[in-house]
Parts: C-alpha cells; structure tokens; sequence
C-alpha cells in the first residue's frame, strides 16, 4: 500500500512546479490539466492486475520519478537532427527536442496558407485557440488511463494541425519528437492535435528518435488526437525509434466523420519497453479506416499494441493489418477489438495479425477479438505465430544464397506487405535499412 | 547410395556416373524414388543418406551444405516450385547470382547491370518482364513457375542441373518453350539429370542415357530407345521382370 502511494505522488512535486510555469495560459487549459493530474492520481499506473495490462508491466517505469522536460532542452546540432528528417517533409516540418520545440531545426516553408502547423502553445494564444479549446482532449479519455491523463497534465511540446476545409496539403507534415544524448531521466509529453476539416487530404509524420546517446533511460509519453472531417483523408504514419533504453507509452485516437478516412501505419522499432495504444471511433455512415503495422523488436525489448476500432454506425469499413518479427529474447503483444454496435448494420470489417518468431526465445501475446452485436456485417479476424517456411528456406538455399542472407530474405519478404503499402519512400528506405541491420544482414535492395 | 526419409528407405542402391556433356534421363513409376534422388543431390534436409557417396569433380557433395553445393555448380529444378512472397524475381535471381561471382572472386553485379543480364537470359524461355518484378513464384502459373525454373539454371549456369519433373503439369506449348530453353543451354561443359515419369519430354529433350529406377533401384539403363520401349510396354513391363527377378532371388 505504501508503494502504491509513492508511486502516485512521485509527480506532485513536479506537476505544482510545471503549473506554476504555466501560469499564463488560458484557464480551461489549467482546469484541463489539473483534472488529469487529478485523475492520474486517482488510477495510478496500471499493473499486471489490469486486464488490459496483463502482458506489460510498467512497474521499472513507474517506481522512476522522470523529471519533465523543460525549456532548458539540450541543443542539438542542425547536421544532427537532418537524418531523422523525412526527405518529403524537409520543408513541412516542425522539430521537438526532449519534449521542447525548437524553431531553428523546424521549416514550414512549404505549408500552405491558411493551413496551421504551430506549436501548441503557440495555437492556445494565437487565432487558431478556438479550434484546440473545442478539440483537445475530446478523444484522449484521461479517466481510467494514466498514461493519458500524465501527458495532459504535462503536455508540453506539441503541435496542432488545423487543415482548412476542401485544401489539401501536398507535402507531408513531419512532427519530429527527438531526445539529444544526456537526456536521461528525463520525461515528454508529446501533445498533438489533427483537426482536417471536410474535404480536405493531409499526410502526417510522426517521428520518435534518440540522437545518440541511444542508452540513455527516458520516458516518451505521446497523446495524438486526429479529427478527420466528412469527406477528408488522413494519412498518417507513426515511427517510433526511440532508443534502445527508452520507455515510450503513446495513445493515437481517431473521430471519422461521415465519408471521411483515415489510414494509420505504425512503425515500431525501438524502446525497451513500448506501448502504443489505438482507438479509432466510426461514428458516421461511411467513414473509414485502414491501421497497419509493423514491429520489430530483438532481445531487451517489448512492444505491446493495442487497438480498438469502434463501429458505431451502418455502413463503415475497416482493414487492419499488423505484422511482427521478434529476434532474441523479445516479446511483443498485440490485442485488437473489432467492436461492432448492434446498429452498425453492414459493417466491413477485417483484421489480420501476424508474427514471425526468429528465436526459440522471442514471444508473442496475440489476441484479436470481434465483438458483434449485429448480423449483418462482413467481418473477419486471425492471428498467426510462426517461423521461416523451411521450404522456402531450402529453396533459396538451392540456389546458393548463404544461410544468413536466406533468411534475412524470408524475414524481409515477410515484412513487404506492410512496407510497401507506404506511400513515402524516405520511410521504406528507413524501414529496410532496420530490417537488414537488424539482422546484420548485407542485403541491399 | 541408400537414403531414407522419415526412417524409411528410399533408395537401395544407386549407382550412376553423369560425365560432362551428357544428358540422362531418369525415369521411373510414381514412388519408384526419383525426386527423392533430385532432392538428395540438392541437400535437402528431410533426406538422410545412409549408405555411400555423390561425388562431384571428385569432392563427396554430401559434405557440402545446399548452399554450398549450389555455388559449386549443382542446381535443382523443382517439381514444385516454391513461392517466396514479398521479395521480388528479380532481387532474388540478383542475389543467388552475386553469391555465385563473389564464391568465384568476381565482382558483384549491380541491380542495373543483373537488369541486362536478366533480360537477355529470359529470352531462353521468352519469359515476360512484368514477372521480374513480382514476388517470386507467387501468382505464377504452373508453366510460368516452371519457366521460372529454367530461367534460373539460365542465370546460375550450373555444371550439374537436375531437373525434376520439370513437364508435369505443362502444356504443349510451354513443354516446347521449357526443353527449347533447356536445349539452349546445354553446353559441352556440364551435365544434364531429367528426372521425368512420361517419355513425352525426351522427344524434346534428348538424353545420351536413360535409367529406369524402380523401387529404389536402377533397374534397367540405355540409350533413348529405352524410352521409347518403356512408353510402347508401359512400367508394368519393368515391374513385371524386375518382380519377377526379387521372386527368384527370394525363393
């Protein structure tokens, strides 16, 4: 018990500080984040005892008093930051740096205007107010997850997206979130909010790195809310290659209106310990989703996802697909509902989840769950935990391909159905790269 | 030589000498054994030999791993070719080729320069290019997946090419493009094993020798008229002497 209210008040002292350098914003915004510290005091960090927590147990992290980024950040060098830039986003991009944006590394030259891509702080003061006083925190659902709740209460560097009606961004939008060496002990609270308008078409990078210094221990606590308007489309792709000591927890929830889409690709790479929860709410006749992933993870690492797509109304459609290669002694966990709603009458809904063990000592936590409460809806699941096809392994043996490279083959080819449905190039090339050093492999393609 | 599968023996005794420039025919009723020989010269794992030797250029080829019997020069057409998703034709054939110059000290072919090289070589079974492309063997017809086949033995030049079954499952007019390509590149300089159950490929293909193998045994050996005696009386003519024989020895 003891514990228990340790662990509860290991923030307080810093929440009181963070507020008080927060004193100039607006009162909602205060009111909002001292509900969320109130509610994360309340839950606590979840543990094994919580059915949606049972394979992860973030009690390392939680015992450990992170201490909030503030604006005293490390500065990084610009030739640093460039490699984790997206070649499509060199000029549509906003850089974060141990939780805090930094205006020198971010170029927003090739935004359009009447398009917002700010800071967060800066849209809380500026014209856009209005938009994130209606939005933020409408889907984030402080109460029950701490995590959640933490960020809210702390979040700091963050950016809000605000795409006008009808305009479509050509270049993609990179949110860069990276921590310099010597940041360790340190905790940021991602806060991103995506507000497209009807009709209109965005493409978002959301990008988590370790500039060096990658054994550092830090916590990456990330709340990214996306409202995808009738009739517009979001693409957004999620890569998360924190180092490899980092714990990185982060909740990514969608609202889709009516006609409106919303793709989703997850990228998970590093962390030692890693979280990514999903929620994607159908609440309009047609609206549609598509939530791919791929995670990758070798000894010392866990990544755990867990995703929820809610049809709550006729006539919507959604397609998941997620794919894992775990090496080493690793584990990864992956739950996905599919809940469908007794009035969401044809629904079209599939989901797939599919593992490749590479080791006799990696392991996987696979459950895909359909919840239907009505007949008359097209739904499919399944889950596959496997290893390299011996077959095909002799196969390309035949052909004098050394054993190391064979497999490496096979576990690349696994992993192509999810690379090659993303659409920009700099995060193919990234992905393959890590797929191949991964496995040491000198395969290049 | 003697191997079994699952613990059960496969061949008794096979004996066979393959010189260069030569082509043989293996043929042989279901079960008699042949694809159990084509794989087992392959290295494939679920084979185990128990008794004797291949030797190849004077080395026991059972001591090499496939992979290393590979880019020695032995190559395996399979019966059924395997799909490989998510890793392009043409990535793969590039990659098995790179293997084969860096064993033999040459310099490795970019993927520009294997794109020539690929492209002359699947003239030799007028092979599309749209197939280079995709994952490989998967979506392909069974006459493309056999193409395929040949265009790889096109691509490794092999000393030692075994071709399993490669007619089964082909019709006419890809049985001709197959045994044309398999023509094209038969050379002076390495040897050809037709592992076939039909004589219909060897109107095509023409070997130096034929081997009847039945029940794990070469039981009858000789020219291609062999195979023209053995489509006019059926197998039920071999089994009938070989049975015949066993029953002698026996009693």
């Amino acid at each position: 018990m003891s514990q228990a209210v340790k662990e509860k008040s290991i923030y307080a002292d810093a929440f009181r500080e963070f507020s008080g350098r927060r004193a100039g914003e607006p009162v909602w915004v205060s009111r909002l984040r001292g509900d969320a510290f109130e509610s994360f005091e309340a839950a606590g960090f979840p543990t094994t005892d919580d059915e949606d927590w049972k394979y992860t147990n973030v009690a390392p992290l939680a015992r450990r008093a992170f201490v909030p980024a503030s604006a005293a950040a490390e500065k990084l060098e610009s030739a640093a930051v460039e490699t984790f830039v997206s070649a499509e986003a060199r000029r549509s991009r906003l850089v974060f740096v141990g939780g805090v944006y930094n205006h020198e590394l971010s170029s927003l030259e090739a935004i359009p205007g009447g398009v917002a891509v700010e800071e967060l702080g800066a849209a809380l003061a500026g014209e856009h107010a209005e938009v994130v006083r209606e939005h933020l925190g409408k889907l984030s659902g402080e109460r029950g997850d701490a995590f959640s709740a933490l960020n809210t209460a702390f979040a700091g560097g963050g950016a809000l997206i605000h795409v006008p009606k009808e305009v479509e961004v050509a270049a993609p939008v990179q949110l860069l979130f990276l921590t310099a060496p010597g940041e360790g002990g340190s905790a940021s609270f991602p806060r991103v909010l995506v507000v497209a308008e009807r009709h209109s078409r965005l493409d978002l990078i959301e990008t988590y790195a370790a500039a060096g210094g990658d054994g550092a221990e830090y916590l990456t606590d990330a709340v990214v809310e996306v409202f995808v308007g009738e009739g517009a489309r979001v693409t957004h792709y999620k890569v998360q290659d924190d180092g490899d000591a980092a714990y990185h927890v982060a909740s990514t929830r969608a609202d889709v209106a009516r006609d409106g889409a919303y793709e989703l690709t997850t990228v998970t790479l590093g962390a030692q310990l890693s979280r990514h929860g999903i929620e994607v709410l159908l609440g309009s006749e047609g609206a549609s989703c598509r939530v791919d992933g791929l995670y990758l993870v070798g000894t010392g690492q866990h990544a755990d996802t867990h995703s929820l797509i809610d049809h709550r109304v006729p006539r919507c459609t959604s397609r998941q697909n997620y794919k894992g290669i775990l090496d080493g002694r690793s584990r990864a966990v992956f739950n996905g509902r599919v809940f469908v709603r007794e009035g969401a009458h044809q629904t079209d809904a599939e989901q797939s989840n599919k593992n490749l063990l590479l080791s006799p000592e990696a392991r996987v936590d696979t459950k895909p769950q359909l919840e239907i409460f009505n007949d008359d809806v097209k739904c499919s699941h399944g889950a596959t935990v496997g290893q390299l096809e011996e077959e095909e392994l002799f196969y390309l043996l035949s052909r004098g391909l050394h054993p190391d490279l064979a497999r490496n083959l096979l576990t690349y080819g696994f992993a192509e159905e999810i690379v090659e449905g993303i659409k920009f190039e700099s995060i193919r090339a990234q992905l393959d790269s890590a797929i191949l050093n991964r496995l040491r492999a000198r395969l290049e393609v | 030589m003697h191997a079994t599968v699952e613990g059960k023996e496969i061949l008794r005794g096979i004996d066979l000498t393959v010189n260069k420039g030569e082509i043989h025919a293996i043929m042989g009723p279901n079960g008699s054994g042949k694809s159990t020989l084509a794989k087992i010269l392959a290295g494939h794992p679920a084979y185990v030999v128990t008794k004797g030797e291949v030797l190849f250029e004077g080395r026991n080829l059972l001591e090499l791993a496939p992979d290393e019997r590979a880019r020695e020069g032995v190559f395996l057409a399979f019966q059924y070719p395997v799909e490989v998703p998510g890793v392009s034709n043409a990535q793969f054939m590039r990659l098995a080729y790179n293997e084969k110059r860096k064993h033999r000290g040459e310099e490795e072919l970019d993927p520009l320069e294997f794109k020539d090289l690929l492209a002359e070589r699947a003239k030799v079974v007028e092979m599309d290019a749209g197939l280079m492309s995709r994952s490989v063997n998967e979506g392909f017809s069974g006459g493309e997946k056999k193409r395929n086949e040949i265009l790889q033995m096109a691509v490794l030049e092999p000393k030692l090419a075994v071709l399993d079954e490669t007619d089964s499952g082909l019709d006419i007019d890809a049985l001709r493009i197959v045994s044309g390509g398999v023509n094209k590149l038969r050379t002076p300089e390495n040897a050809i094993v037709l592992v076939t159950h039909y004589q219909r490929l060897l109107n095509y293909i023409v070997p130096d020798h034929v081997h009847v193998l039945y029940k794990g045994r070469i039981v009858r050996s000789g020219g291609k008229e062999l195979a023209l005696a053995l489509e006019e009386k059926g197998y039920d003519w071999i089994k009938g002497e070989v049975g015949g024989q066993q029953t002698a020895i026996g009693a």
